[in-house]
């Protein structure tokens, strides 16, 4: 798992590479913990995300408790054809917004 | 200072084997528990030497580690250990047992043998339905660990009170696994979730699912001998493990994210204001009798959890090979605990018990006058709300409908009912006694728990379909490959004419009609009604009465039945319609036949052709009632309800309508559609004195 934070105008954008699960989920949370602190407003692009297991999943749904908690917002982009389908089945897909593209993400947050 | 939640001595190790580290665990509560740093593993043996946890990753062959319970780490009958650093996704977990192979005093401990936790809330080995399994795999049935951290956001249990019930039962798979149904995920949890508006719209709040706990399709799998097909354990009655939801029915089952997936459907469902309600099985398990294979309960606790002769062979009150020893303390609280588990975890409203008369035998099998288990339930803080409904007979021999202990909780599934109403529906003598009884919710079988007690049905999965009740005089299971011997054969049905599916308009027409009186004659019934999934638009298994086996087209629903049969379909929902508008048809206390609130007339006053005079006789075939509107919570219309199962039309003098009001048919079953039924206030007015009901047909009247 690959994890690249970058921000601008108070927006952070996190692009993850390789498989989501319990074994990365924890370093992702790591990883971004320091950002969190200081930000509200995220974009995770998972354009590069081969496998999002049960873990992964919770993973966003924390990440979504924790900033709609302080108000902040968090976009999803680049979720695959096939994991949409489980976020969907297992009822994750309601909590997030999710968008095309990291600039239709931004739009959506400015 | 630090926090104490980092700090406490027993969030880390003491111990060190293999490379795994672990510590003493705690006995309760039992089964796998996710603690700080790691997992609490619980598990009681009355009569074992020693015990292992055995631990896998998911999917291997080969377990990567085997620690023995040390001496210290059992407290009384009770293993516990807590396991460090394990992945809880791919954790797979089992335990073996040492002691005694002693089969005359119950015990048949194997150490060869891998076995599941009881309490596992998670089982793989069976994640994908009817995937080959591999039958060389050392351990089945595979317990996982559940994270149970489910977002239900403000969900909670319905509490819709239980007189307005209206029940559907269905299953998982057979609902949505045809491709007619064109859900994205066939025959899953998922899939059902895609039809919550259909059932939304047909006025159902209440779905019965056939048992969803994990069971193995493929137990006592075999080819029909003739045409080759493959059966299998379709319906599920067989549990592998109480707490751990069918993967199989599960889309995501092979991501393991079954439990997810199901507790998304029940939150949808209950947006949708339609309850959840399961059919258990907590008679006896899949190990079947001595001859079955080791899942868990024979090789942990054989003489515990089952109920053993004195030679130590199996007793078989469920004709399925063994008997859960359900009065046993120990499994009577393994009960508890899973049905509290389910209606705290899972926010599931209500239980129907399969065979429940087998919860209430002793442990050597006689039946008890007060079962403690049966009056924990009733009296559980937790399941306080759950519905609580028995099958009260078992294979045993035990049948308890009218007499089932309910302790003022338990209703039942009333067998009666059904078979004197199937009796009625096809003109049999001497039954409008009894009918009158069937109607209002029987208050000769409950008249100390009141109409609420009294489920209502005609049809079930054990049975025929509705359909196939006005379609065939007997059974037709030669596809189950038994020679027809297996199934029910008192089913009081009738084919119409002719034995099986027929291009006659004739019989077709009085079929459907048939289908109409019956559907009637259930939802204008007190008590609380419930629907087999498909009766509303003529679901078929072509005359099979006992389709357990059947993984295909004889039980899945054809859901190009909803074009086909629409004015079926139609008149079914604006019957379920009518029943919830009018509270008169819905009450939580018998009638009185008495005028109580000075209306002029009775709650219920019987008729025949003739106001005032019904005719109870033994040559009869018809009655009629009225019901009193005024005595009604919050007060409602008349209703007038005519029935004439003789073959010929009838007059039938119509009694007055209160306040001078005329009254509009609502019901004629005799008519087809749209004249059938109308919205609920009622269709044509009636002006005369009389009206003719036709034969083998109900009219119903509003004022």
């Amino acid at each position: 798992m690959n994890l690249a934070i970058s921000e601008a105008n108070g927006i952070g954008t996190a692009r993850l590479e390789g498989s989501l699960d319990g074994k990365t989920a924890p370093e992702v949370r790591e990883q971004l913990r320091p950002f969190l602190a200081a930000n509200s407003k995220l974009i995770l692009d998972l354009t590069k995300v081969d496998y999002l297991s049960s873990a992964g999943l919770r993973l966003l749904l924390l990440l979504y408790r924790e900033l709609s908690g302080r108000k902040g917002q968090l976009v999803l982009v680049g979720v695959s054809e096939d994991i949409r389908t489980v976020m969907s089945h297992t009822g994750f897909l309601n909590f997030f917004t999710l968008a095309n593209s990291e600039a239709e993400a931004k739009q959506s947050l400015a | 200072m630090s926090t104490a939640t980092e700090d406490r001595i027993d969030f880390y190790p003491t111990h060190e084997a293999d490379g795994i580290r672990f510590r003493r665990g705690r006995p309760l509560p039992f089964g796998a528990t996710i603690v700080p740093n790691g997992v609490n593993f619980s598990v009681f043996s009355s009569s074992a030497d020693s015990c292992t946890l055995v631990l896998f990753n998911k999917h291997e062959p080969r377990p990567f580690a085997e620690i023995e319970f040390p001496r210290e780490f059992r407290i009384g009958d009770v293993y516990s250990m807590i396991v460090f650093d394990l992945d809880y996704e791919t954790l797979e977990y089992g335990y073996r047992f040492s002691g005694p192979w002693d089969p005359a005093a119950g015990l048949r401990f194997d150490k060869t043998k891998i076995l599941s936790d009881p309490y596992a809330r998670v089982l793989g080995g069976r994640d994908v339905w009817r995937e080959q399994p591999d039958w060389n795999d050392i351990y089945q049935h595979r317990a996982r660990l559940s994270f149970d951290d489910f977002d239900w956001e403000g969900d909670t249990a319905l509490e819709i009170p239980t007189k307005d019930l209206i029940i559907y039962e269905a299953h998982v798979r057979g609902f949505t696994a045809d491709p007619s149904s064109k859900v994205s995920a066939p025959g899953t949890f998922a899939g059902l979730r895609e039809k919550i508006p259909y059932l939304k719209s047909l006025g159902v709040n209440c779905l019965e699912l056939l048992p969803i706990y994990e069971f193995d399709e493929w137990e006592n799998n075999r080819r029909h001998p003739e045409t080759g097909e493959l059966l299998l354990n379709y319906w599920g009655y067989s549990t592998v493990g109480f707490f751990a939801p069918k993967a199989g029915y599960a889309a995501t089952g092979r991501l393991g994210m079954q439990v997810d997936e199901l507790k998304n459907l029940i939150k949808e469902l209950h947006r949708a204001g339609i309850e959840v309600m399961l059919d258990v099985v907590f008679n006896h398990t899949a190990e079947g009798d001595q001859r079955g294979p080791y899942i868990s309960y024979r090789g942990i606790d054989n003489r515990t959890y089952y109920i053993l002769t004195p030679e130590g062979y199996y007793y078989n009150f469920s004709g399925c090979g063994n008997t859960l020893n359900c009065n046993h303390p120990v499994v009577r609280n393994m009960v508890l605990d899973c049905l509290r588990y389910w209606a705290s975890e899972y926010h599931i409203d209500g239980f129907r018990f399969d065979l429940a008369s087998i919860l209430g035998r002793d442990q050597n099998g006689a039946p008890l006058s007060n079962p403690p288990l049966l009056e924990s339930l009733a009296y559980d803080p937790v399941l306080s709300k759950c519905k609580l409904i028995a099958e009260a007979w078992d294979a045993g021999g035990l049948y308890q409908v009218g007499s089932f202990p309910a302790y003022g909780r338990w209703a039942e599934w009333n067998g009666k009912y059904r078979d004197s109403v199937r009796k009625f529906i096809k003109g049999e003598l001497g039954m409008v006694g009894e009918i009158s009884n069937r109607i209002q919710g029987s208050p000769d079988l409950y008249w100390y728990r009141g109409p609420t007690a009294s489920l209502n049905f005609l049809t079930c999965h054990d049975g025929f379909t509705l359909r196939d009740m006005v379609s065939y005089n007997g059974k037709h299971n030669e596809a189950n490959g038994e020679w027809n011997n297996d199934g029910a054969n008192d089913n009081n049905s009738w084919n119409c004419g002719w034995e099986g599916e027929s291009t006659d308009p004739g019989v077709n027409a009085l079929r459907r009609q048939q289908m109409r009186n019956a559907a009637t004659l259930l939802f204008l019934s007190r008590g609380v009604p419930m629907l087999l999934m498909g009766d509303e638009m003529g679901h078929t298994q072509g005359g099979n009465n006992n389709s357990y086996c059947h993984d295909n087209a004889v039980s899945w629903l054809d859901w190009r039945n909803v074009e086909k049969e629409k004015e079926l379909l139609r008149f079914f929902t604006k019957l379920l319609a009518f029943r919830h508008a009018h509270p008169v048809l819905r009450g939580n206390r018998f009638f009185e036949h008495r005028d109580y609130v000075g209306s002029g007339k009775p709650d219920i006053g019987f008729h025949g052709t003739r106001v005032g005079q019904p005719d109870w006789g033994g040559a009869s075939t018809v009655l009629a009632y009225l019901l009193c509107g005024k005595h009604a919570t919050p007060q409602d219309n008349d209703i007038y309800i005519a029935i004439n199962m003789y073959w010929d039309g009838l007059p039938f003098q119509v009694p007055p309508a209160s306040d001078g009001k005329s009254w509009r048919v609502a019901i004629n079953t005799s008519m087809r559609s749209p004249e059938d039924i109308y919205d609920s206030a009622g269709g044509p007015r009636v002006d005369s004195a009389e009206v003719i009901v036709g034969g083998r047909s109900i009219m119903v009247l509003v004022a």
